[in-house]
């Protein structure tokens, strides 16, 4: 199988990113890792007239840890979360998640920002950046944007971006103290998509109680879906099983899997309440830990 | 913007230039281009491993990336594990001792996954092991033999 001829570009800045992306625009595909773009060009799923590769762009690749954010570049691999030192400690929903993504030769090669605006609801990267209320820096020929996580999924791969735009950073906001995280999912074969996982986010009250949750789901709808009637019966409340339990099973009534050949809705909302209970556990768990 | 571009890279230690159609995978070029035939292409869209190559440091699907995306880059094939005239490489000679190929199509990949591990990591446990090796597909299910061939290549290979 072969890909559909293209022209080929590979600029050495930004600038010139956003000029060719401006001239071509539904045309053009941004080339990144290039791990989900690939196999649809392979398979003729999709025929773009132009890629646009940016790996020769200088300066995309980092990986910045500041006091407040975590701000990471277009080209800054999926595999760069698993070797950093200041990820597991300050953002580490990021690090649970990152050994789920792919394999290590595609996780290697593919990018986090590319990830987000491939915008598959089954990836794991989507769900944790809506989970950890990321905000997406957003350049094209006419201007800057930036945009919320949460605001930023459309539908079943689609995104925000207009054809002319480049998603060119991410940033993570910092846990707030007393919070613990959590991934869970479930896949065929470790490193498969998941048929359904889940990021959990719990602060704690200084007297033990929820303060916030964040719930937030790949598989079950077409943009990482949060379950915001189960966060809001937490909230306020002693994290009990019992509680969890009802969470769970609110999580799996509000959301709306599909049946395909992998895994029927039914099987997919079982899922839901499996992995709801055990993701809550931990990051409560990992919470208390926190002090 | 083109649609064939001439590349220069490092294949195995040897140096290539070639011009290249840039819709062409790395998987093709390295075996209709150069006649690396050693890596394998089976499902062409990164899941069963078997094109699995270095480029730099990292392992790679050469089915999903372009031969103009490895311009200016080292690519290291099966073929570049070692010499005809031998030794093979510890990791070669344990798949051998232990079994670790059966009909030998997902083997290239299953190697160069293996490199990465070991050469990363020593003394790596099963999990990790069978982890890093999930990304690889063999179709003849021979993944007890492949995983102890790693576990004896990690004993015995000196990376010094």
């Amino acid at each position: 199988m072969k890909p559909a001829p293209f022209e080929y570009a590979a600029p050495e800045n930004v600038e010139e990113v956003l000029e060719l992306l401006g001239e071509h625009g539904e045309e053009a595909k941004v080339l990144a890792g290039g791990q989900s773009l690939g196999p649809l060009l392979n398979m003729r799923l999709a025929t773009p007239g132009v890629l646009v590769d940016i790996n020769r762009v200088e300066g995309l690749s980092y990986l910045r840890s500041g006091d407040d954010v975590l701000a990471v570049g277009a080209l800054a691999r999926q595999r760069s979360i698993e070797r950093s030192i200041s990820i597991p400690r300050r953002w580490p929903l990021l690090h649970q998640a990152a050994p789920y993504i792919g394999h290590v030769a595609i996780r290697n090669r593919g990018t986090i920002c590319g990830s987000l605006a491939h915008a598959d609801p089954a990836a794991e990267l989507p769900a944790v950046a809506v989970a950890l209320g990321a905000r997406l820096r957003i350049r094209s020929a006419r201007g800057g944007r930036e945009v919320e996580a949460g605001d930023f999924f459309v539908n079943y791969m689609t995104t925000d971006l207009a054809p002319d735009e480049l998603l060119v950073e991410a940033r993570f906001p910092p846990l707030p103290p007393r919070t613990g995280t959590s991934w869970k999912e479930v896949a065929r074969r470790h490193g498969d998509f998941a048929l359904v996982g889940v990021a959990a986010v719990v602060t704690l009250a200084r007297d033990g109680r929820c303060e916030r949750v964040r719930l937030v789901y790949t598989g079950v709808a077409p943009t990482p879906f949060e379950a915001g009637d189960a966060e809001e019966m937490l909230s306020g409340e002693s994290p009990t099983r019992e509680l969890f339990g009802e969470a769970a099973e609110r999580a799996a009534r509000d959301c709306e899997p599909g049946s395909d050949v992998h895994a029927s809705a039914a099987y997919r909302r079982h899922l839901v309440r499996v992995l709801t209970k055990r993701a809550l556990g931990e990051a409560v768990r990992r919470a208390r830990e926190e002090g | 913007m083109e649609r064939r571009r001439t590349i220069r890279l490092t294949v195995n230690g040897i140096r290539y230039e070639r011009e290249v159609e840039v819709r062409k995978t790395l998987a093709d070029f390295l075996r209709y281009d150069l006649g690396l035939k050693g890596t394998h292409v089976g499902c062409e869209h990164g899941v069963c491993g078997a094109c699995t190559v270095m480029l730099g440091d990292a392992s790679v699907r050469s089915c999903i990336l372009y031969a103009v995306q490895a311009d200016g880059q080292e690519v290291l094939t099966v073929e570049g594990l070692s010499s005809p005239e031998g030794p093979l490489h510890p990791l070669q000679q344990a798949f051998h001792e232990h079994h670790g190929l059966q009909c030998g199509f997902c083997t290239p990949g299953f190697l160069m996954s293996a490199l990465e591990l070991l050469a990363e990591k020593q003394n790596p446990g099963e999990e990790e092991i069978r982890e890093a090796l999930s990304g690889n597909l063999c179709r003849c299910t021979g993944y007890e033999g492949i995983v102890e061939a790693v576990r004896a290549a990690d004993r015995t290979w000196d990376r010094g």
